[in-house]
């Protein structure tokens, strides 16, 4: 397809603030604007990790993202000037992921309680006890011998 | 795309111009057909919003495809907020944070190419799509670095976390060889040379069993029932071992929680993703930068650069949520 378009070559070379028909061009000074507060914003994250809020630094940390995710969408991504559709696109995307989100953190919420850190026990000392170089006699002496568990 | 069809019709529709390629001028031809325009739009406006919103819906799947392993994330992170905390440190800050800024600067000078192509100046628009090129290399060969120092020290996925890390083994096995039955001092301590990877502990007798570092609890009888001979633990590792001063080391940590190979795999799932993302960014950058070379973009046509831009920024978009979620970690 590429090799079609040779009509244009000579249009290329015209100097001067040419605008397209279609679209919309975005200002130097809004990319260079958006490209700083980027970079700010960086900085910001970073340095929020560095003071301990407990709780707090994952919100803050994640709208700061936000903050830039909306910039990029807005200006580099022209969201600020194209047709609406694109942003309910890109808005409806998001809403899904978090519908999946939401269900899937209701259901971690009800299992949090019979949760172990790591596996449950008895699961772990099987996995050991029947591992090649497990120390077996080990498993047995505490939990009085493997074939129990099972 | 479009063009392709635009150039076919130029050749049916106007007479005494037969040739797609030669690169004449098309105004002289007395007919409206705009060579930009396929047959079947209506406009280059029409055309146009087509394009944006077919590459706005592929963005869309983008955010569903990442979304699953946000959710992944959220639910490990959720279910097991202590390997994160702990894990999180691993990974190194500077790096992840000069990505981010490698990043968001090729994805500013992605917009000034778009910007270039808008308005005719193809020395500019070839230099930004470069420079944007050698942001993607940037980011890949950081990347690079931050993949093989963990890989080495087997911060991974999987049983491998368990192994450990090839220096210390290789050490601890050659000073075994040299100066058995007891190294004091080795990184690994094999108490009684015996207990190193025998398999049937069974048969020994408990006061050498009992010798041997109670199983923790975790997926390590995973990790030795995939083949790979774990060596017994470090009876009395030595004091002072922390992950600041022997990075490597993690198993020798005792402060690392259960299952934290857990965290590591997410880790490489989704930078690995967006990795993949970054290396396609680059094929879609070359073969931008290529037409662009060859001049075919101009302010009539720089769809396909709108596109390629936009999907050059998502890749950066997704990577603005990972590095918190990774490397800034209280």
């Amino acid at each position: 397809m590429a090799h079609h378009a040779h009509h244009e070559s000579h249009h290329a070379s015209h100097a001067g603030e040419v605008h397209p028909e279609v679209g919309h061009v975005v200002p130097v000074k809004y990319l260079m604007a958006a490209g700083a507060a980027l970079l700010f914003l960086t900085v910001i994250t970073v340095a929020s990790h560095s003071v301990d809020m407990g709780e707090a630094n994952l919100p803050v940390a994640l709208f700061i993202a936000l903050i830039k995710a909306t910039i990029v969408a807005l200006v580099f991504m022209h969201l600020r000037w194209d047709r609406p559709f694109n942003l309910l696109v890109l808005i409806g995307s998001i809403v899904f992921v978090l519908i999946m989100l939401a269900f899937a953190m209701m259901d971690v919420h009800q299992n949090l309680p019979t949760m172990f850190n790591g596996n449950a026990p008895e699961a772990a000392s099987t996995m050991d006890a029947n591992a090649p170089g497990a120390p077996v006699a080990q498993v047995r002496s505490t939990n009085g011998g493997i074939g129990s568990t099972n | 795309m479009s063009q392709t069809i635009a150039s076919t019709h130029t050749q049916h529709g106007a007479e005494a111009h037969g040739h797609g390629h030669d690169g004449h001028a098309h105004g002289d031809h007395g007919h409206a057909h705009d060579p930009n325009l396929a047959h079947h739009f209506d406009s280059l406006q029409q055309q146009f919003d087509s394009a944006k919103l077919g590459i706005w819906l592929f963005l869309a799947t983008e955010v569903l495809f990442f979304g699953g392993l946000f959710v992944a994330y959220a639910i490990l992170r959720m279910s097991h907020p202590e390997i994160f905390s702990y894990a999180s440190h691993y990974l190194d800050t500077v790096m992840g944070g000069i990505n981010t800024c490698v990043l968001i600067l090729s994805s500013v000078t992605m917009a000034m190419a778009v910007r270039f192509a808008q308005t005719n100046r193809r020395g500019g628009l070839i230099a930004c799509l470069i420079l944007t090129f050698m942001g993607a290399i940037g980011f890949l060969i950081i990347k690079y670095f931050e993949y093989s120092h963990k890989i080495h020290d087997n911060l991974v996925w999987g049983p491998s976390f368990y192994v450990p890390p090839h220096d210390a083994e290789g050490d601890a096995e050659a000073k075994m060889l040299k100066t058995a039955p007891a190294a004091p001092g080795a990184a690994i301590v094999v108490n009684n040379p015996a207990t190193f990877a025998i398999p049937d502990l069974a048969a020994k007798p408990a006061v050498d069993a009992s010798a041997v570092k109670p199983a923790s609890v975790g997926p390590t009888g995973v990790a030795r029932a995939s083949g790979a001979p774990a060596p017994a633990p470090a009876a009395e590792p030595a004091p002072g071992h922390s992950e600041e001063a022997h990075p490597g080391t993690h198993l020798e940590d005792k402060a690392m929680p259960p299952n934290t190979h857990l965290f590591f795999a997410i880790y490489y799932a989704m930078t690995g993703l967006h990795g993949i993302h970054v290396v396609a960014g680059m094929g879609v950058l070359a073969w931008l930068t290529w037409r662009a070379i060859r001049g075919d973009f101009s302010s009539k046509n720089f769809t396909a650069v709108d596109t390629g831009g936009l999907y050059w920024h998502i890749v950066d978009l997704i990577w603005i949520f990972l590095f918190p979620l990774f490397y800034l970690i209280h």
